[in-house]
């Protein structure tokens, strides 16, 4: 379904991604998984075209269902943005307009890539994607200004947006990194629950190790990267308990666990 | 000699702190808050956010004072302390927190930033900055040319180690360490935290680490202080944080780990809902609308900490 065929991005002539490819099929789950630096990030903004000012994909090809990304015309990508691919970012409080309220902006979403609907009829979507990301009153929700919300329910809002349209591809960047860990909890588990009930493939970039693992079943793959290269790929099982790299081993060594190691005398 | 002969370096006794919104409505951000740290410990307090661990470290570090209760330095009372006695007495008490880059001046160069507790308080000359900046860069591992630096031109670790160099400056007590390995990535965290257990070993730094991260908090500290809604609800020795019979809550953090260990084939167990705004704690247990061991008892009586095996302590009614 999605095919980025060798791809090297460059800021200003500088490569921060070299030489990366993926294939993803329906359904399937990826993970990008590595430290900052690591270009992680900088492969979902590519895909989506969105790389910040001065950069550019100078090598390379995505292919989104056969047809080209990168050479289409700009209306094409942007009828798939929003749509049949869309996107969570880590804090969904930022890319809510803070003056507006939840409702408004969830319309004004729905029905920029639906006119057919009314806005009567995008309310009524909107307050049932909240409850299905168990949201406790959507009505109040729908009313309330993002500041109102918490982070949790902030990022639930920005996850019920996002898989509204049941898109194709879902692209989450770090979505739970700035959650308490019960949030955190509660959100990848909702998010796992949406993605088997529509087959969304998801290209999820995150540091944690341990929710990538979760995330990604024996069919999945998780890409450790390391300065803008892959330096391992693998399902679970393999990156988990049988790493090649060293560095893969730095990091499983690195994260302490509630069986593992504990580092004083106690 | 064992951690619970050593001599008591800081001690929370009935501990309670209440803001007021500016609607004048109480907000009971510490309830009656005991805990005890001894020399060479280290306290680890873990919680999610508003569960009142800053606001808790504030008063340790003699930055606010409690609305009720004592907070004793070494047997001394310093939640009334005001002026030179305050200052001189926040010496012995330092800080390391989550994000360095914040934390210091943009226009500062590092033997400055190092130096400047020292300076403050009198203990070295301008002339003798450099040398001593040298000495604590070598302390913390990173070379001596550093010094010259700016706190923006180094990397979170190296900023992180900056950061620890300036705490341990003034060679407190007590050293506070706030979330200081969350914004790093995994393998610089392990770093930071190697660094401060061989100066543990190296100088017997007596620690309160807050953090988030159950997992890591379970391999550093000694014992744990796990907080909810500004109350102290479990103390725990290290190793057997999360390890059954815990507080239904410790319970719940466990389980929402994502770790490594982990049985990847069953669905994470997550408490649903949030934790209740602190403006709107329950009477009773301030666990008990989350909690699946919920009975009425818990509804209206508040649990006491008690003990439940040597060192281990929980506030919950199971434990009767």
């Amino acid at each position: 379904m999605l095919k980025v065929d060798n791809i090297t991005v460059e800021y200003d002539g500088v490569p921060v991604l070299e030489n990366f490819s993926l294939d993803l099929s329906t359904g399937q789950v990826v993970c990008l998984v590595g430290e900052s630096g690591s270009g992680k990030t900088t492969v979902i903004r590519a895909i989506l075209g969105l790389l910040p000012e001065g950069g550019t994909v100078s090598k390379g090809d995505i292919l989104f269902e056969g047809k080209s990304l990168l050479h289409s015309e700009a209306s094409y990508v942007e009828s798939l943005r929003g749509r049949d691919i869309t996107m969570i970012f880590q804090d969904s409080g930022a890319m809510i307009d803070p003056i507006s309220t939840i409702g408004s902006q969830f319309i004004e979403y729905i029905r920029a890539h639906d006119r057919s609907l009314s806005k009567r009829q995008a309310y009524q979507r909107a307050a049932q994607m909240l409850t299905q990301m168990r949201l406790p009153d959507a009505d109040n929700v729908m009313h309330s200004y993002p500041f109102q919300l918490s982070g949790g329910m902030r990022q639930r809002v920005g996850i019920a947006m996002a898989m509204t349209f049941e898109p194709k591809l879902l692209l989450a960047d770090e979505p739970t990194s700035a959650l308490d860990v019960t949030t955190q909890a509660q959100i990848v588990r909702q998010m796992m629950d949406l993605h088997i009930y529509h087959q969304t493939s998801i290209i999820i970039v995150t540091h944690n190790l341990g929710v990538a693992a979760y995330m990604s079943d024996l069919s999945d793959r998780i890409l450790v990267m390391k300065k803008g290269r892959v330096v391992e790929s693998g399902n679970r099982e393999e990156i988990l308990h049988h790493p090649k790299d060293p560095y893969t081993k730095e990091l499983l060594a690195a994260i302490p666990t509630m069986e593992g190691e504990v580092y004083v005398d106690q | 000699m064992s951690i619970n002969e050593r001599e008591i370096i800081l001690e929370a006794r009935n501990v309670t702190k209440v803001f007021r919104t500016s609607k004048g409505r109480p907000l009971l951000a510490n309830d009656s808050v005991n805990l005890t740290v001894r020399r060479g410990e280290t306290l680890g307090i873990a919680g999610e956010s508003g569960c009142g661990k800053s606001t808790f470290i504030r008063m340790a570090t003699m930055l606010d004072p409690p609305t009720s209760g004592q907070i004793l330095f070494r047997g001394q009372d310093v939640s009334g302390l005001r002026g030179e006695k305050l200052r001189a007495a926040r010496r012995h008490v330092q800080m390391v927190f989550q994000d360095p880059g914040e934390a210091f001046s943009p226009r500062m160069k590092v033997k400055n930033i190092i130096c400047e507790p020292l300076r403050n308080f009198g203990l070295i000359s301008r002339s003798q900055v450099r040398k001593k900046a040298e000495e604590l860069l070598a302390m913390v591992e990173l070379p001596p040319e550093y010094a010259e630096r700016y706190a923006r031109d180094m990397s979170g670790g190296q900023r992180q180690r900056v950061g620890i160099a300036r705490a341990l400056a003034l060679e407190p007590e007590l050293l506070v360490c706030d979330e200081v390995t969350s914004a790093l990535d995994v393998s610089v965290q392990k770093r930071i935290v190697d660094l401060l257990l061989k100066l543990q070993r190296e100088k017997n730094i007596t620690m309160i680490f807050i953090c988030h991260d159950i997992a890591l908090v379970r391999a550093f500290a000694h014992r744990t202080a796990i907080m909810y809604l500004g109350n102290v609800v479990e103390i725990v020795p290290g190793r057997q944080l999360g390890i059954s019979p815990c507080h239904p809550y410790t319970e719940a953090l466990r389980n929402a780990l994502f770790d490594l260990d982990m049985d990847f084939s069953k669905p994470i167990e997550a408490i649903e809902s949030e934790a209740p705004s602190p403006l709107d704690v329950p009477p009773g247990c301030p666990f008990s609308g989350r909690c699946g061991h919920c009975s009425d008892r818990c509804r209206t009586e508040k649990p006491a900490l008690r003990d439940i095996a040597p060192g281990h302590q929980v506030a919950c009614h199971l434990f009767d």
